[in-house]
């Protein structure tokens, strides 16, 4: 437990104390500002809800998971200073969830940023705190659904760059599934919709907490952070 | 402790460690010798418990490496060669990191982190950068991360590589220092420094020990042995068996064509030699003294075996 805090704590301060991690802070919320405003100012102000900001964020969280997980373990691999977390007397998992915490925080505090929009809402006009409050749980889900996938690729190669392929391809994957799930027959396509991160997240931007989708998101998230520590056990040899 | 049994190690079909046996005991400081490629690094990797062993079994302090990871590993301090470090950190960060990744409590870290930058000589840079040290002091942070759990064992990867001079001897009084109570088991490429600090060497050649040698008197070290490099032809083991008969104090090594007789130095052995194997039927091809220096015995026996076409 105390290693679990110990390297959550490093990831947190290596990502406060990194210039990068403001410019990713920095575009989040100019992108999702930007989507928010032009999406009111379309509805003729007569819309007072977070979607335009919901429909950026959703995206850029996919997007910048990546960015923030790519370099947790990769970069470590390539430097060899992840010589120091194999030899030290923590396991797998908790090398893992160490990073993993530290790079949900890194995340969810960018989120925070940007509580801004619903605040200007309560403020100017008369919001509907609902889907307000589930939107946010979805994005958070997300978030942790996306860092896991990214966190075990970035455990699969020192490139970042390949990391963030890989882990782009498995979340893009996992998000389009719902799209194909307009084509072929109607069983399929439910199935299909059931498994993607985009059929599961789309309940929480009306409103809804479906169980199902909670459990989903916690599913893909631990079964990512379980397969990043089997392979990094795997790797040890034997 | 550091007790090596049978062990092997393949990446994918390639032998990178071939059925290695050896200990080292407390207080003991054992030099790992041996040219690029002979297995060396990836021998400390399996010591370390960053890679486990495809056959046979290490224990560190006791515990192997396999069955009882954590302890093998809680008990081990390791400077990786380069002494990788996290560039964006300071010193101080650094060691604060590593000393509660390893465990120690939060209460008593800052006396443990500044007790180790004393001893390897880092007041003055606790807020540097990691990344705008110099490589001497890399490494002094890489020694000083090794030791901030206060391991029972010692694995050092090169670890005087980079450093200056004056730097060096005061690295390897420091390894020796630490190994009046502890185990430590470190590879170079530097021979004088074998002799400087070792009680013993382990040469390792395509990844098998090809030679271990006690350094009974670091300051006399090889000078007291000497050496007789023979050419002989007929039966190896027959050969060996009778140049084995010769003096209670002498060993014989058998390297492909050459047997190695080491006697003391006061001995003069060659007529017993010449005696004993036409008493056992061999014609002598060639028989040689060779300098007994380390750096001779290390080229003798690590010399590459030619490329079969």
């Amino acid at each position: 437990m105390r290693a679990i805090f110990v390297l959550a704590d490093k990831e947190l301060r290596t990502s406060l104390g990194s210039p990068a991690s403001y410019v990713v802070a920095a575009v989040f919320v100019a992108l999702s500002g930007a989507s928010f405003s032009l999406y009111i100012i379309g509805s003729g102000y007569a819309d007072t809800s977070i979607r335009g900001f919901v429909d950026a964020a959703q995206v850029l969280v996919l997007l910048f998971s990546v960015l923030v997980a790519m370099r947790l373990i990769s970069e470590e691999q390539r430097t060899g200073t992840w010589e120091l977390m194999l030899t030290a007397p923590v396991r797998e998992i908790e090398v893992v969830l160490g990073k993993f915490i530290g790079a949900f925080l890194t995340l969810a505090l960018i989120l925070v940023l940007t509580l801004y929009f619903p605040l200007l809402l309560a403020v100017f006009g008369d919001p509907d705190f609902g889907p307000i409050f589930t939107s946010y749980l979805g994005l958070f889900l997300l978030s942790g659904a996306s860092l896991a996938v990214g966190l075990f690729a970035s455990a699969l190669t020192s490139s970042q760059t390949a990391a963030a392929a890989i882990a782009s391809g498995i979340l893009v994957a996992l998000w389009s599934l719902g799209s194909a799930a307009q084509f072929g027959p109607v069983e399929i396509g439910r199935i299909l919709e059931f498994l993607s991160l985009s059929g599961n997240f789309s309940g929480f931007t009306r409103g809804v907490i479906d169980s199902r989708s909670v459990i989903y998101f916690l599913s893909v998230n631990t079964l990512f952070l379980f397969m990043t520590a089997r392979f990094i056990e795997a790797k040890r040899g034997g | 402790m550091i007790s090596v049994r049978g062990v092997s190690k393949f990446y994918g079909d390639t032998m990178a460690v071939d059925d290695i046996s050896f200990e080292v005991a407390t207080g003991e400081v054992v030099g790992f010798l041996g040219p690029n490629g002979a297995g060396k690094t990836t021998t400390m990797r399996m010591l370390t418990g960053s890679v486990f062993a495809t056959s046979g079994s290490i224990s560190i302090a006791g515990f192997d490496t396999r069955t009882q990871p954590l302890e093998a590993r809680r008990s081990v301090g390791f400077l990786p060669e380069a002494s990788p470090l996290y560039s964006e950190m300071t010193t101080m960060q650094f060691l604060r990191f590593v000393g509660r990744l390893r465990g120690i409590p939060g209460r008593s870290i800052q006396s443990r982190v500044d007790y180790v930058m004393g001893l390897c000589g880092l007041q003055g840079r606790e807020d540097t950068q990691l990344g705008k040290l110099s490589k001497g002091y890399k490494q002094r942070v890489g020694l000083a991360q090794a030791i901030i759990h206060d391991p029972m064992v010692l694995i050092l990867d090169e670890p005087t590589s980079g450093v200056d001079p004056i730097q060096i001897s005061q690295t390897r009084q420091l390894i020796r220092e630490l190994g009046k109570d502890r185990t430590v088991l470190f590879s170079t490429h530097i021979l004088p420094e074998i002799e400087a600090i070792c009680n013993r060497v382990i040469i390792l050649n395509d990844g098998k020990i090809v030679l271990e040698h006690r350094i009974e008197d670091p300051s006399k070290t090889f000078r007291t042995v000497r050496t007789l490099k023979i050419l002989a032809k007929g039966s190896i083991p027959a050969i060996e068996k009778a140049l084995k008969g010769i003096g209670k104090e002498s060993s014989v090594d058998y390297h492909d064509p050459y047997f190695f007789v080491r006697f003391p130095f006061h001995e003069d052995v060659q007529p017993d030699v010449q005696k004993t194997l036409s008493d056992v039927g061999c014609s002598i091809s060639s028989i040689e003294e060779v300098q007994s220096k380390l750096e001779d015995i290390f080229l003798t026996i690590t010399k590459p075996t030619e490329v079969k076409s």
